[in-house]
């Protein structure tokens, strides 16, 4: 008889196919959720909205232009309900993007549930919940690192012992690399991050436990272009995970060893020009993902074609989805063991990347671990992410359609009025602060009043579990804000590091001439040429702004960059203390519309209106323009992708502003 | 031209007349270098000299120090807080860290101070440190001088790990050396004598327990046997639920109240005329002034209510007058 071991015995089951999804408001996102399951999604994968995800509801000042823009709006149980309507908790997988308010979703997820006759024990899916890359990269934090760990630690104790399919928390390292991270830096720090975590819930359940922990812990990782590679990293992850598992916490079970992963690929690399050609590279990274059967996910989400230009439609999730369908329903890919065994070339690549990671954890390890070491990471991010710029400017990091053959027919994938985007009603915003307020009126406040206070007894005492509280304040009514407002009040808040301070000089002959010219015109100005990069509103996207604030610097001039999540008043009030000659807004989440034209407001009230506004970020054409009008200088998008080339115009723009004459030619 | 230079004597007499919006306008205008800029400046604290406003600007003027990461600009987001709370304007003049690089900076000091951007009496400013550790820009100098006669309270955040080079304490009227629990620099410092005594010693992160304490008791032993009976130490906490920081603010009150206000000051204007002049003109300068001491004592004759501007151009005449006709410019 032939020797069959190249083939399975029978198929594998294909992984759990998602669509990260959700906007507006819970009724509109069910209604998408149920159309996506009809079409053969096999899991659902929740957004949230910012304010959600950083604990405010709708009537926030901070929440301003951010409403239901970027994912759903979830402030009570009543909202989860609707968000769950007509979906059977008891065979669905939910993941929810979620990390500092977790712990609430969940316990919103678990009462929904409850409300469906569904026991908490039944329930599977996914609370990402994991805070250190939120400093490193995400940016959704509230609370500082002590507290943001215990939280952590709690939900994985109570979930371990009552929801026991679900998975308390996703390691994730997809976010490290889309802030720049070589593989090597994403494993090392996705890993030191699992140490810090998995130490935290040593401390809060009994020992003879941790082997169900340790099982329990799932990643979310990254898959980037560069697929063959990104093959090994994935194998290396699922060694360094094996020896973690036995060596650092003694856990005997394999099967409890096993490196369990979600994806979604990677997202950075996808391009504004023309951006049909994001649909191969999406179609690589997922073989990334899928090809070896030994490291295969278990979940894959992909993003779409229009990634840069802006929010997907339903069209545009379901070509992704249809990838994904086609990957396992039509290819012969599942019918193989793993196709790399053996492979000298991957087996290289795996030894190369684990020695380069073996080392980087031990660098973090010195510092006293990750928490330790968040200052640490996120200098070396971004130091990265410096490189990575530098060669895509110098061509050395080819991309095709932006650095090489730019040239191009017009697409008529971005024909439309909304140029090929999803764009959100901006009605939602008052419907939701509305529904909150009518939320408010409408309930049991002395319930509510009882139970929040609870938590805030139970968040002092340090060794009680914050789950009960937190799902009877669920229970009883509370919102989203009053529960992370409680927790702000018991904990303190936070502000991660920019990692900028840090950041390696760059040095090319291009940029001796900008120095020149920033020192001519700082010395016709009389002090140094000063620029203010600002993040208005909850966006984290920070690249961006940390990448442009570097620049400046290494071009000379002094750069005030506070980090992500400030409000109009707060950048302009800076702005005018701090006698910036120039501001530089950064926004990606959408919400440019209400916040650029606050921000120029608010400048004209500090008495700054004269300071000329330039702004960055994912701006739809049309929306320039609209900007232009109120007042900004200049709008520049991902295309923009010569950094120096910007430097030049600003430094050009605070001479125009100022009267300095233009150099002599 | 850049709308930098406002009038100086304007700006003094908004100063004068506690207009606190002025800082801006002010810095703007200490900072820039322009010859024009620079006669403005002078104007401003001649406008603010004692012999105008006829006495002493009231603030008080504090200089934080300490090694970088150790927590002064946690500290200082809750010592504003705490000012606040007691009714004082403050501005805070933050030299960041950051080191020059390409004649760049990258200045994120003034995220870590937590400040209600509609609370018009707090103002915060960051400059960039100078090559030296621990050094003052003129512009840091000129607008401490300024604002402390608007502002209740002037803090200057400096890094400087305790040694001699750290000019603040020619500025301020209070200097707090900030400490971090576990490292054993200051103490040495202090035991060695490398370290002046400060006024007020300040141990952070009291939320790491045990390791707080320690240094403190070792700092009060240290300081009792150095005869030191008035320098106050106190450990706080910057982190929620913060701890120490009304004892700070009365430490550093009692200091003030126990200084000769008008003597302390009257050395900070000669040192910063001093300086200036020493930046602007070098070794030769000194040099034609008879050297540093030399020239410390001739300003020790002069009138003691004369503005740092003032006294800085009479250095500058002096040193023209002694300089040998033909040998360059001064
Ligand atoms: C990387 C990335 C992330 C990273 C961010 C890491 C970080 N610390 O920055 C991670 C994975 C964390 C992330 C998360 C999210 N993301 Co995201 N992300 C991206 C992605 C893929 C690339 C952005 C990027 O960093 N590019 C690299 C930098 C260098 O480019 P850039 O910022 O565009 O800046 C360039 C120019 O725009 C310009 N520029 C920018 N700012 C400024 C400022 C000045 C002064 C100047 C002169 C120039 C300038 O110069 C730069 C150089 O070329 C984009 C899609 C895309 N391909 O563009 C989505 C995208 C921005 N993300 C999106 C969303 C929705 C999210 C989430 C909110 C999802 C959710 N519901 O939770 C989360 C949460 C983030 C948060 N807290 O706000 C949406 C925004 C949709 C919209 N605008 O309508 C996008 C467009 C993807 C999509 N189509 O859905 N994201
Ligand atoms: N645990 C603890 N950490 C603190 C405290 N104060 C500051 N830090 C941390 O120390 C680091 C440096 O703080 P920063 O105020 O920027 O220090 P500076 O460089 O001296 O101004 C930051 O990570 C702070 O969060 C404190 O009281 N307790
Ligand atoms: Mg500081």
């Amino acid at each position: 008889m032939a020797d069959l071991t190249h083939r399975l015995p029978e198929p594998d089951r294909p992984w759990m196919m998602r669509t990260y999804a959700g906007h507006s408001d819970a009724r509109r996102s069910n209604e998408l959720y149920r159309r996506n399951l009809a079409k053969g999604q096999t899991g659902l994968s929740v957004a949230f909205d910012l304010p959600t995800q950083t604990g405010y509801d709708a009537d926030h000042e901070l929440a301003r232009g951010e409403v239901g823009k970027v994912g759903v709006s979830i402030a009570h149980r009543g909202d989860m309900k609707t968000l769950l309507d007509q979906i059977p908790l008891d065979r669905m997988n939910t993941s929810m993007t979620i990390n500092a308010t977790a712990a609430w979703l969940l316990a919103l997820y678990i009462v929904a549930a409850q409300e469906q006759g569904v026991a908490e024990d039944k329930l599977q899916g996914t609370t990402q919940n994991d805070i250190l890359k939120e400093y490193l990269s995400r940016g959704t934090y509230a609370f500082p690192p002590g507290p943001s760990m215990r939280l952590i630690a709690d939900t994985i104790a109570y979930t371990v012992e009552h929801v026991p399919k679900w998975n308390p928390i996703n390691i994730c390292s997809y976010h490290l690399q889309e802030a720049g991270a070589t593989p090597v830096q994403e494993i090392a720090y996705a890993m030191s991050n699992a140490i810090a975590v998995l130490d935290a819930v040593r401390e809060r359940v009994p020992a003879d436990l941790m082997g169900d922990v340790f099982g329990r812990i799932s990643f979310f990782v990254n898959a980037g272009v560069r697929f063959v590679e990104e093959h090994a990293k994935l194998r290396a992850m699922s060694v360094l995970w094996d020896e973690l598992g036995r060596d650092r916490y003694s856990v005997q079970d394999e099967r409890h060893r096993r490196f369990r992963y979600g994806v979604q690929v990677n997202s950075l690399g996808l391009t504004e020009a023309q951006p049909e050609n994001n649909v191969y590279r999406i179609a690589l990274e997922a073989l990334a993902v899928t090809l070896g059967r030994g490291v295969r996910a278990r979940a894959i989400q992909l993003p779409a074609w229009n990634e840069a230009l802006g929010l997907p439609r339903p069209w545009d999730q379901q070509w992704s989805l249809r990838l994904q369908q086609v990957l396992a329903y039509e290819t012969d890919l599942l019918e193989y063991p793993d196709i790399f065994e053996g492979s000298k070339v991957m087996d290289g690549l795996v030894a190369e990347i684990l020695e380069g990671a073996r080392e980087e954890m031990a660098r973090v390890a010195e510092q006293g671990g990750a928490v330790e070491a968040v200052d640490y990471m996120k200098a070396a991010l971004v130091d990265s992410h410096r490189e990575r710029l530098l060669r895509i400017e110098s061509g050395d990091l080819v991309m095709v359609g932006v650095n090489r053959y730019p040239e191009t027919e017009p697409s008529p994938l971005t024909a439309d009025t909304e140029g090929g985007i999803l764009v959100v009603d901006p009605e939602v915003e008052a419907e939701r602060r509305a529904d909150v307020e009518q939320w408010r009126r409408e309930r049991d406040q002395l319930a509510v009043d009882t139970a929040l206070e609870e938590l805030v007894r139970v968040a002092a005492s340090e060794s009680e579990n914050i789950m009960p509280a937190t799902i009877a304040a669920a229970r009883a009514g509370a919102t989203t804000g009053e529960w992370a407002q409680a927790l702000r009040d018991a904990f303190g808040e936070y502000r991660a590091p920019t990692g900028v301070g840090e950041a390696a000089l760059t040095s090319s002959e291009d940029l001796v001439e900008l120095r020149n010219e920033v020192e001519r015109v700082s010395e016709a100005l009389g002090r140094r040429l000063k620029f203010l990069v600002g993040k208005p509103g909850l966006d984290g996207h920070s690249n961006g702004a940390e990448q442009i604030a570097v620049r400046a610097r290494d071009a000379g001039m002094d750069v005030v960059y506070e980090g992500i999540r400030l409000t109009p008043s707060q950048i302009a009030t800076s702005a005018a203390q701090e006698g910036v000659h120039v501001v530089g807004l950064s926004i990606l989440s959408g919400s440019h519309r209400e916040l650029i034209p606050a921000v120029i407001e608010a400048l004209q009230a500090a008495g700054a209106g004269d300071v000329p506004v330039v702004v960055g970020g994912i701006i739809p054409d049309a929306d320039a323009a609209l900007l232009r009008e109120a007042g900004v200088a200049a709008v520049y998008t991902p295309k923009d992708y010569d950094l120096n080339r910007m430097m030049r115009d600003i430094v050009a723009l605070v001479a125009e502003r100022n009267g300095v004459t233009a150099p002599a030619a | 031209m850049s709308g930098d230079s406002e009038a100086g004597a304007d700006l003094g007499a908004r100063l004068r007349d506690g207009d606190l919006t002025a800082a801006p306008a002010v810095l703007n205008l200490v900072e820039s270098r322009s010859p024009e800029a620079r006669t403005q400046t002078e104007a401003l604290l001649a406008a603010l000299s004692p012999a105008t406003l006829g006495a002493e600007a009231s603030a008080h003027i504090v200089g934080v120090t300490g090694p970088p990461g150790v927590g002064k600009s946690s500290l200082l987001s809750r010592l504003v807080a705490e000012w606040r709370a007691r009714e004082r304007s403050v501005a805070v003049l933050a030299v960041d860290p950051s080191s020059r690089r390409s004649g760049g900076s990258l200045l994120g000091d003034r995220a870590r101070i937590e400040a209600d951007p509609r609370d018009g009496a707090i103002f915060i400013r960051s400059t960039a440190a100078g090559d030296r550790l621990g050094g003052l820009a003129p512009a840091t100098r000129a607008a401490a001088g300024a604002l402390a006669a608007a502002f209740d309270v002037v803090v200057i955040e400096t890094v400087g790990v305790g040694q001699s080079e750290t000019e603040v304490a020619d500025v301020a009227d209070t200097v707090a050396v900030v400490v971090q629990p576990g490292s054993g620099d200051v103490l040495q410092f202090l035991k060695a004598g490398i370290m002046e005594v400060p006024d007020v010693l300040v141990v952070t992160k009291a939320d790491l327990g045990r390791v707080a304490m320690r240094a403190l008791a070792d700092l009060r032993s240290a300081l009792r046997s150095l005869g030191a009976r008035d320098t106050a130490v106190v450990a706080v906490s910057s982190v929620a639920p913060a701890s120490g920081i009304g004892k700070l603010v009365d430490a550093l009150d009692a200091h003030r109240g126990r200084l000769d206000i008008a003597t302390r000051r009257l050395r900070s204007r000669r040192l910063h005329a001093l300086a200036d002049f020493a930046t602007e003109h070098g070794q030769r300068g000194l040099r034609a002034l008879g050297g540093r001491r030399e020239a410390e004592r001739w300003l020790g004759s002069q009138d003691p209510a004369l503005d740092a501007g003032t006294l800085e151009r009479a250095l500058e005449h002096r040193a023209r007058s002694a300089e040998p006709p033909g040998s360059g410019t001064i």
